[in-house]
């Protein structure tokens, strides 16, 4: 038997999986405003070093803490100083060019309410947005968008998914369509049409799934052509070209489906990799790497969104830090706090959020840890509140059940 | 549920083996549990027989040889590039050619070795195909092996185990050094034990090379050993919080960060020969000198530090201890059963593994023999490569290639020997239902090939028997072709079921 080549990449089925999901309707209250908002999920699994994304390099004791491992303002390959505080990471320019136009923010010392350090479990509180794991199979972005009101029915359905799984933040109760790309040929539509017939007679479910797939690719045919699997990574180890072709079509297609006028407005993407327990390499090494490759990702987002851009908020999320020393092997385990990044026409940007706990050694989580000073939650839900215009008390007992002491923070949208 | 007792060995073999081969499920349904028993009472259970595999040891010196060889034909050729640009310029083109070419490159970036610039000097002598890197080729011959085993296998309850536990104690290829081992470690330190007992596959597991590659213990040093204080480098903990974790007691029972790092330091010294040995590179090695002194505490005990011991006993009371036994029963009802299996199925199997002190046999054989496996509904999708095997068994298509097959199995988000990370797959049905349209464009592509030389319809009969719908039934018979007919038993309810 042979099978024709696929030329489906690894990353494609591996480091991502997103979803964009939209329903038959617009939020009512944001519509009523004469806006019509985007939000766009980017989930990073394997828990991202959010000190060395975005590095304190004005703390006193910074340097004592990560020595030549840090990030630092001279040298070659300089972090870019985002206040007297805080640097970005250079492999990060568009972000900070954004940045410096007031449209991207940085929210740091936040974790989720997770304070263990198993990634599954750091991801199931962070995606299902319900602070104990495994506690729940839906998702808060899923359930924020199901709660909120409908304005009118607009035609169509749109979405699609990249990766053949959807992320746990995208699944709940309002309809998810996924999509993956790939140059395979469809199924003939008299195939698909039997055997839709034959699931609605003897398995719903699957008729289901696979209707909701079909329907994806008719529109990904028209929508995305052009669209290559990416090529080979130049250096085992060090994500390479593969993987930033990867992100930036996966985040740039879907920007381009939201963009539309009758596209999703709501959207989740999942990009792994970001475990890096040895040879982490933040200013040369795979981390670098990685981060080039988040960062354009955003760059294609801001190209996709076209004029929609002015109406977008991205959210850059992870399920929690790393341990603020450097560890044996010149990487870093699991820890706490971390960063959120935030970035889009629609946000109030140019600052960097942070109640810094600092990094002496008393200030440390557990003597090993950046400290948690500001819950995601409080971020999360000031999006979902501000930007779509969710209802409050939706949001404390529906989208984050429980999180009714955590007030959304405010001032996040320009 | 079923009365029926045809219907209910039907869904059993089906639960617990692959799809049947050609002859079909009618032979065993007067004992189907003594069928599936048999298979782990075999006293070379889940091995596989092939001298041409390697050892980790091995696989790990020859990927060493292949690098050495290919720098120095690197090196060889930057040396001609001075005295001859036009040659150079010759082998870039030559070198671009090769890694376009599709046929070169059957995995796509799933070979990193082949995009690396110093894949160019064979090409450079205009060679039109190019062998795939050592540790590729090793991959590739592992992956043949172990497809063939599947597809032989009488039922293949064993290699189903096989397929459990590997994932259970998974690797990644992902990580370059570990991708010539992958092979090497599922036929090392998981078949010999599915029908032994669990402390010793875990033994065998954590001391693979593969896996202290994997999850980093290979360069973690005790920070008071004589090289963590030469060196003024220290831990890495990522393998101990694994084992803890995922391997053992599961998440959420109750051990502390403590314990994590204090295990960590247990298995300091867990390590590998530097692979340049010519007799026992890439071989497990206990080294002392990264080892850190003195005694520990985890979890309840303190365990004095005697070397290699000391995380040996660790081990030894992990494998037997009862949050072990919890965490391993619901992964197996999981699996086999159902995605929210019944609980008393779970507590049964955890006790019989407590009482047995972690008899796999034992465990197996009281989750074949439960009612509640009769009697659960099928709805657990077959897992991708479940469903890719059980195709070619049911139909009779021996592949001459296996690339397809591992390509298929990238397509399908279940890359052989390639999880995400260490949890490795996932064993909800959820998930997989996302992969049904990449099922049926690889239906539609294996129909296209191979339609003409099978019946749908008898396939259907002979693998599902009593299980067969009268609409699947209906539906092959009415199909406009056999094409059509392969694509659609390929993806009935029955085939994607189990």
């Amino acid at each position: 038997m042979t099978f024709k080549p696929h030329l489906a990449t690894r990353r494609e089925l591996l480091l991502g999986s997103g979803a964009l999901f939209a329903w038959a309707y617009m939020p009512k209250l944001a519509q009523a405003e004469g806006r019509d908002p985007r939000l766009m999920v980017i989930v990073l699994r394997g828990a991202l070093d959010g000190l060395a994304t975005v590095a304190p390099f004005g703390d006193p004791d910074w340097v004592r803490l990560r020595g030549d491992q840090g990030l630092r303002l001279d040298g070659d390959n300089a972090a870019l100083k985002l206040d007297t505080l805080f640097a970005i990471n250079p492999a990060m320019p568009n972000f900070y060019r954004l940045y410096q136009a007031k449209q991207a923010a940085v929210v740091h010392a936040v974790a989720s309410p997770y304070r263990e350090r198993s990634h599954f479990d750091g991801q199931d509180v962070l995606e299902s947005g319900v602070t104990a794991p495994g506690a729940s199979d839906s998702g808060w972005l899923n359930r924020a968008w199901h709660a909120l009101t409908p304005a009118d029915q607009v035609t169509g359905r749109q979405a699609f998914a990249v990766g053949p799984i959807t992320p746990l933040v995208a699944r709940g109760p309002a309809p998810v369509m996924s999509w993956t790309p790939s140059k395979l040929q469809p199924a003939s539509n008299d195939t698909m049409s039997r055997l839709l017939d034959l699931y609605r007679h003897t398995d719903p479910a699957l008729g289901k799934a696979l209707e909701e797939r079909g329907a994806l690719a008719a529109i990904a045919q028209g929508e995305a052509k052009g669209m290559t699997p990416a090529k080979v990574a130049a250096t085992p180890g060090i994500p390479g070209a593969a993987v930033r072709a990867y992100f930036a079509e996966s985040a740039g297609a879907a920007a381009k489906f939201m963009a539309r006028a009758d596209g999703p407005r709501v959207g989740a993407l999942a990009f792994d990799g970001w475990d890096t327990h040895a040879q982490e390499g933040a200013a040369h090494g795979r981390l670098s790497a990685l981060l080039g490759a988040l960062d354009g990702a955003i760059g294609a987002i801001e190209t996709g969104m076209g004029a929609a851009w002015k109406e977008t908020a991205v959210v850059v999320v992870t399920e929690f830090g790393r341990t603020a020393r450097i560890n044996g092997t010149e990487g870093t385990d699991h820890g706490t706090a971390t960063v959120a990044l935030l970035a889009g026409g629609a946000i109030a940007g140019g600052r960097v959020i942070a109640d810094w706990p600092g990094v002496s050694e008393a200030a440390l989580y557990q003597a090993r840890d950046l400290r948690p000073t500001t819950d995601l939650r409080a971020v999360l839900k000031g999006l979902l509140k501000d930007h779509l215009r969710a209802d409050e008390r939706a949001l404390a007992n529906v989208v984050f059940p429980g999180s009714i002491a955590v007030k959304p923070m405010t001032g996040l949208m320009a | 549920m079923a009365l029926d007792p045809r219907i209910q060995a039907a869904t059993l073999l089906h639960r617990f083996g692959f799809a049947p081969k050609p002859g079909g499920l009618a032979a065993f349904y007067k004992d189907p549990r003594a069928a599936l028993l048999a298979e782990l009472d075999r006293p070379n259970a889940g091995l596989i027989f092939n001298d041409d595999l390697l050892s980790a040891g091995e696989a790990a010196r020859a990927s060493f040889d292949f690098r050495q060889e290919r720098k120095a034909e690197r090196l060889a050729r930057r040396a001609g590039d001075e005295m001859d640009k036009a040659a150079a310029n010759a082998a870039k083109e030559a070198a671009k050619n090769a890694t376009s070419n599709p046929m070169a490159t059957p995995l796509g970036d799933a070979k990193p070795e082949m995009a690396k610039p110093d894949a160019a000097p064979q090409a450079a002598d205009a060679k039109p195909k190019q062998q795939p890197g050592m540790p590729q080729q090793i991959y590739l011959e592992e992956a043949r092996a172990r497809l063939d085993n599947a597809l032989n296998a009488e039922l293949g309850f064993a290699e189903r185990l096989v397929w459990f536990w590997s994932n259970h104690f998974c690797v990644s290829a992902d990580k370059g050094q570990v991708r010539p081992l992958c092979g090497a470690f599922e036929r090392e330190a998981i078949r010999p034990f599915i029908a032994g007992k669990f402390a010793d596959m875990l033994l065998a597991v954590e001391t693979h090379p593969a896996m202290l590659l994997y999850l980093d213990n290979v360069r973690s040093l005790g920070p008071n050993s004589v090289a963590g204080l030469r060196q003024g480098k220290g831990l890495n903990e990522n393998l101990a919080r694994e084992i803890l974790e995922l391997h053992t007691l599961g998440v959420r029972t109750g051990y502390s960060q403590a314990d994590v790092t204090s295990f960590a330091k247990v298995i300091t010294g867990w390590t590998i020969t530097p692979p340049k040995q010519p007799e026992n590179g890439g071989d497990f090695v206990f080294n002392a000198r990264m080892h850190e002194p003195g005694p520990q505490h985890v979890i309840d005990r303190d365990y004095d530090d005697n070397g290699i011991a000391q995380g040996r006993a660790v081990l030894a009371r992990l494998a037997v201890h009862p949050a072990t036994a919890k965490h391993i029963a619901s992964k197996l009802a999981r699996h086999f059963v159902s995605d929210a299996p019944p609980q008393a199925l779970v507590d049964r199997l955890a006790k019989r593994f407590i009482d047995s002190s972690g008899d796999l046999k034992a465990v197996s054989r009281e989750l074949v023999l439960a009612p509640e496996a009769w009697d659960a509904p099928r709805t657990k999708m077959r897992r991708p490569g479940e469903w890719l095997v059980g195709a070619l068994r049911s139909t009779g298509i021996a592949p001459s290639d296996v690339r397809p097959l591992v390509q298929a199995q990238n397509l399908l988000g279940e890359p052989l020997w390639r999880p995400p990370a260490p949890n490795g797959f996932s064993d909800d049905s959820a998930a997989w239902m996302d992969g049904l349209a990449q099922r049926l464009d690889i239906s539609n592509q294996f129909a296209r090939r191979t339609g003409d030389l099978i019946d749908p319809q008898a396939v259907a009969e002979a693998s599902f028997g009593p299980l067969l719908s009268k609409d699947t039934q209906e539906a092959l018979a009415r199909a406009e072709s056999r094409q059509q007919g392969v694509a659609l038993l390929l993806m009935s309810p029955e085939m994607q079921r189990r």
